[in-house]
């Protein structure tokens, strides 16, 4: 595998002195503590750390599901940390594909459907048939997710964040609640969106076997980035072992 | 130590969490119990009140009138058996001149002993004394009249007594069970200004009317065992030679008919109106509980599995829907009780009681809580049931996933329904809960259905003042002579001041019978073609009358089971007694009472007495209206006068008033449950559906395109609930107004576009407010907590 995405100069994200502080009741919590981080275009970065660390924290700032308490956080150069609602709104919309640990996907749509609501409102999708023929599910797109396994849904719920090209997917433990089998077949999928569609790919995982998969390795602690790790060798996901 | 249990301490949090959900069905909850309590009190106030009165009175049971008939036949009257009481009097219409008011009042003057109280009807003094013995100017008058004119005893009036003006002095203002609803001559509603009742000596009375040993009126009261037909034929066997006019139950008395047609009304209300509330509230219970027991699935595993019993988890949501339920009954039973009190006033305006105490006995309240506890504890029984029925190991875990038809399939080959996934996502999921879907639009579609019953009364009254007014009698008054004259009076009237046309007719009581169908009306006889007062067919077209025959309203026919063609047995009861039988030739329309119609000349062959008259009916110039009734005041010959154009402006104010009345609480009725049903729809589906909806905000979705999918759901609901509320108004409205035809008038079934228009309106502006409120909530997800939860 190639060492470097080949636009490796260009950051997409800039994300500069990110605290974030939450008052729960009486109870100050400072979930991120002054990060600073850069995320290049079309690179996979993997965020490793243990729960509480802060990386959820950061992947939902960068999704603009949520505004830092201080900090900048620039996306193509434009500040999200000032952003209004509607504006983030259209950013999560147009930029950002999301994959959730729990799949989020609509229980009352097909697989095909799920992927079609995104690409109703995109400005330039690919066809919901081919965002699943990408993950391998052609043969399964009028399945209700009921119908499906855990690792189906995880692929339905990668197809349907990758169907409107996004320029940025973020996965939150998208493989969380899958056994290594099937962990393994979905992480197959996002290596090879990454590759195909040049998304800027941020995983998130408590599982440091999966980092080697990554160009890059931001480990957290304690609402700070330890340290970043530059995969020289990236392994394929058939290798990671669980 | 905390009195409460760990469970109690739940309900009472549940409560608070709950509340505006909580609140919304006690609110409908509450309007079940009001007009359970409103309707029943009020009915019970009004039965106890009348029986209470009647007894205290001695109200008659058996009523007749003749020409003249002799003191002496009383005896006899007596004899019969199953009579208790007899009551022999002089009643005669009166003009009365009130000094001040133009327009001349119509009263009823009746005689009462000289000595001691009247065996039947006796008088129930408000103020004053009743005549005393030698004072022949002395009268007493009903209270309505009086408090109407503002007259006190010692106040003077005039009347108008067989043709001399008598100045009468008030001795005291009574009241009289006959009536308790006064209503005049040609009056639709009663006007307390223009008509009054006036009791004085018997003596007096003998000497004015020169009717001393005699009598043409004659109440009875019966014993308990007595055979009512058998006294009325008896009786009206003994007055027909006097000109006996066909004697008649309480039934068929005005006051009491007017008494039992509200009865009725409000026993209708009673089985209508608490029903539709409370099964609203049961289901809104059903759906709130079953939602919670969802979210509380894996509590209740917890609570089974440490050893809870069934019975315990049953009987804590069973103690969340009483609680629930006592806010409602308590709101419903304050508001129940106030309303009582302001239909009990209104009541005091139309019928003249001497108390009218609204009735606020306990086990009203008893009856009220028990009814709604018990509709609370079956909706909520069956969400109760499915909780308590899950294995404690099964209830920890999540509940499967949802399967879903495919249905709406916008991906389908072929024909593509022009859907967006975001409306397959609401259409599947109404499909999905398909009884759920039902009852939200049949809860939505209950209001409208109650609104269209309200509201075409407005519609039907404006048609029936049309017809009755404007179609039908059109004249301005209709003078009524104090006994027949011949058919040269109708010039005299014409010469009356500012009378422009006038048309006489001729009105004789018979007896209309068919084989042991009877009925005692008034035939009206007019000439063929008339142009101020006409006799309306079906279609309400006018129509000549026939030279011979009889018309019968249809009411009437159907009463008597006669059709067009048919035979009727027909009895005249003028003095002669014949009896023949008239062919019917047709079936009219009319709105008041039970009319039949004949033409003047065959009225005339029928008597075998020609060329009488009754009165007039007459076309006034408006400016000469009081010179019209000046004169009316000095004539002998007129001894009653109905004012058609009076009594059509009072009506209608009284009719708008009360409409306005029941349009408010109707309205307000039916804004809460819509409030109750969309309010709660909404809820309910956003918390199923917060999780689906959040990670749509998390997609990109905008608020308004995630509300689309609350409102797309709500929306198909409540429009597919318009069509089925005016199915439902459309058959409450025909129900009512069969419910509300008696003898004394019927409510034509008019429901013009508009009303079911505006009841839609209400009910949609309704739901779109209470859909609003939970739309804010849907701006307030909190995007990032439900993404890192399971279903």
């Amino acid at each position: 595998m190639e060492p470097e995405p080949a636009s490796k100069t260009s950051a997409i994200f800039e994300i500069t002195g990110v605290t974030k502080i939450y008052q729960t009741g009486e109870v100050e919590v400072r979930a991120l503590n002054g990060v600073e981080l850069k995320l290049q275009r079309g690179e996979m970065a993997v965020l490793l750390g243990p729960s509480g660390s802060g990386k959820s924290t950061l992947l939902n700032i960068i999704g603009g599901l949520d505004r830092p308490t201080s900090g900048s956080v620039k996306f193509k150069g434009e500040e999200l940390a000032a952003a209004s609602d509607r504006e983030l709104t259209l950013y999560r919309r147009n930029h950002v594909g999301f994959v959730f640990q729990f799949y989020n996907l609509i229980p009352s749509l097909t697989a095909w459907e799920n992927v079609a609501l995104i690409t109703e409102v995109a400005t330039s999708p690919m066809s919901p048939a081919d965002a699943l023929a990408l993950v391998g599910l052609e043969n399964r797109m009028h399945h209700f997710p009921a119908q499906l396994s855990g690792g189906e849904q995880q692929r339905v719920a990668i197809a349907r964040a990758i169907a409107k090209r996004p320029e940025v997917l973020l996965c939150d433990e998208p493989t969380g609640a899958l056994d290594s089998a099937t962990g393994i077949i979905v992480l197959e999928a996002l290596a090879r969106v990454n590759a195909e569609t040049g998304a800027t790919t941020a995983i998130i995982t408590h599982n440091a076997g999966i980092r080697k998969i990554a160009h890059r390795v931001y480990s957290f602690l304690d609402g700070r980035i330890a340290s970043c790790v530059v995969n020289e060798v990236r392994i394929q996901p058939s290798e990671v072992s669980w | 130590m905390n009195p409460l249990s760990m469970l109690d301490r739940k309900i009472v949090r549940d409560l608070v969490r709950l509340w505006a959900q909580s609140l919304a069905v006690a609110l409908v909850m509450a309007c079940g119990v009001m007009t359970l309590i409103l309707a029943l009190g009020a009915a019970r106030a009004l039965d106890d009140t009348r029986t209470a009165f009647y007894d205290r009175t001695r109200f008659g049971e058996i009523f007749a009138s003749a020409t003249r008939a002799p003191e002496s036949i009383k005896a006899a009257i007596s004899a019969i058996d199953g009579v208790s009481a007899v009551a022999t009097r002089i009643v005669n219409p009166v003009i009365i001149d009130i000094t001040g008011m133009a327009e001349p009042a119509t009263g009823m003057l009746i005689s009462i002993p000289d000595h001691g109280d009247p065996a039947v009807n006796r008088l129930y003094l408000r103020s004053g004394r009743l005549p005393e013995p030698g004072r022949d100017n002395e009268a007493t008058v009903i209270e309505a009249f009086a408090e109407a004119h503002g007259f006190r005893p010692g106040d003077t009036f005039d009347v108008l007594i067989n043709g001399r003006k008598r100045s009468l002095s008030i001795s005291g203002i009574v009241l009289s069970p006959e009536y308790v609803y006064a209503i005049g001559p040609g009056d639709m509603v009663p006007d307390q200004k223009r008509f009054g009742v006036i009791h004085m000596h018997r003596s007096v009375l003998d000497g004015a009317y020169d009717m001393k040993g005699a009598f043409n009126d004659v109440s009875l009261t019966l014993s308990r065992y007595a055979d009512r037909k058998d006294v009325i034929a008896r009786l009206d066997r003994l007055l027909e030679p006097h000109g006996g006019t066909g004697a008649y139950g309480r039934k068929e008395h005005v006051s009491d008919a007017f008494l039992d047609t509200e009865l009725s009304q409000l026993r209708a209300m009673t089985q209508v109106i608490p029903p539709i509330f409370l099964f609203i509230a049961a289901f809104l219970i059903n759906m709130i509980l079953s939602r919670l027991i969802a979210l509380e699935r894996e509590q209740i595993g917890l609570l089974k599995a440490v050893g809870y019993t069934n019975a315990a988890i049953t009987w804590h949501y069973a103690k969340l829907t009483l609680a629930i339920s006592l806010v409602g009954i308590t709101i419903g039973a304050v508001a129940g009780t106030r309303l009582g009190h302001g239909m009990a006033s209104l009541y005091g305006e139309f019928y003249s009681f001497p108390f009218l105490v609204f009735s606020q006995k306990p086990d009203l309240y008893v009856i009220s809580t028990l009814v709604t506890f018990a509709a609370a504890l079956a909706g909520a029984a069956n969400a109760i049931h499915g909780a308590v029925q899950l294995p404690p190991a099964v209830a920890m875990r999540p509940p499967a996933p949802t399967r879903y038809r495919n249905l709406f399939n916008a991906s389908a080959g072929g024909f593509r329904l022009p859907f967006s996934q975001l409306t397959v996502m609401a259409l599947r999921h109404l499909v999905r809960w398909p009884l759920r879907t039902a009852l939200t639009t049949l809860g939505t579609a209950l209001p409208v259905a109650l609104l269209i019953t309200s509201l075409f009364a407005f519609d039907s009254v404006e048609h029936m003042i049309d017809t009755i007014w404007f179609q039908a009698d059109r004249q301005d008054a209709t003078l009524t002579f104090a006994s027949d004259r011949s058919g040269d009076a109708i010039r005299e009237v014409s010469r009356l001041p500012g009378v422009m046309a006038a048309e006489p007719f001729r009105a004789t009581a018979a007896t209309l019978r068919n084989g042991h169908r009877s009925r005692n009306i008034q035939i009206l006889a007019s000439d063929p073609v008339t142009d101020v007062s006409r006799v309306l067919d079906r279609e309400f077209a006018a129509i000549a009358l026939p030279p011979a025959g009889i018309l019968l309203t249809e009411r009437l026919a159907r009463h008597l089971e006669l059709m067009a063609g048919d035979q009727v047995d027909t009895e005249l009861h003028d003095g002669q007694g014949r009896r023949v039988l008239v062919p019917l030739v047709g079936v009219t329309n009319s709105y008041v009472g039970l009319n039949a119609n004949m033409s003047r000349q065959a009225l005339d062959r029928l008597s075998g007495r020609g060329g009488l008259i009754s009165g007039a009916r007459v076309i006034v110039d408006e400016s000469r209206l009081d010179d019209l009734y000046a004169e009316v005041k000095q004539t002998p010959a007129i001894a009653s006068v109905a004012l058609q154009g009076i009594s059509r402006q009072r009506f209608r104010a009284v009719i708008e008033e009360n409409i306005g009345i029941s349009i408010t609480i109707y309205v307000t009725l039916a804004v809460i449950i819509t409030f109750g049903v969309i309010y709660n729809s909404a809820r309910i589906q956003l918390s199923e559906r917060a999780r689906e909806l959040t990670s749509l905000r998390v997609f990109g979705f905008t608020s308004g395109e995630v509300s689309s999918v609350l409102m797309t759901e709500l929306g198909v609901m409540v429009i597919l609930a318009q069509p089925l509320g005016w199915l439902i108004g459309h058959t409450f409205s025909v129900l009512v107004a069969q419910g509300f035809a008696t003898d004394l008038f019927r409510i034509p079934l008019i429901i013009n576009p508009s009303t079911y228009a505006v009841s839609s309106l209400i009910v949609l502006s309704g739901a779109l407010v209470s859909a609003l409120i939970v739309r804010r909530r849907i701006d307030r997800l909190d995007l990032i907590r439900v993404l890192k939860t399971r279903d």
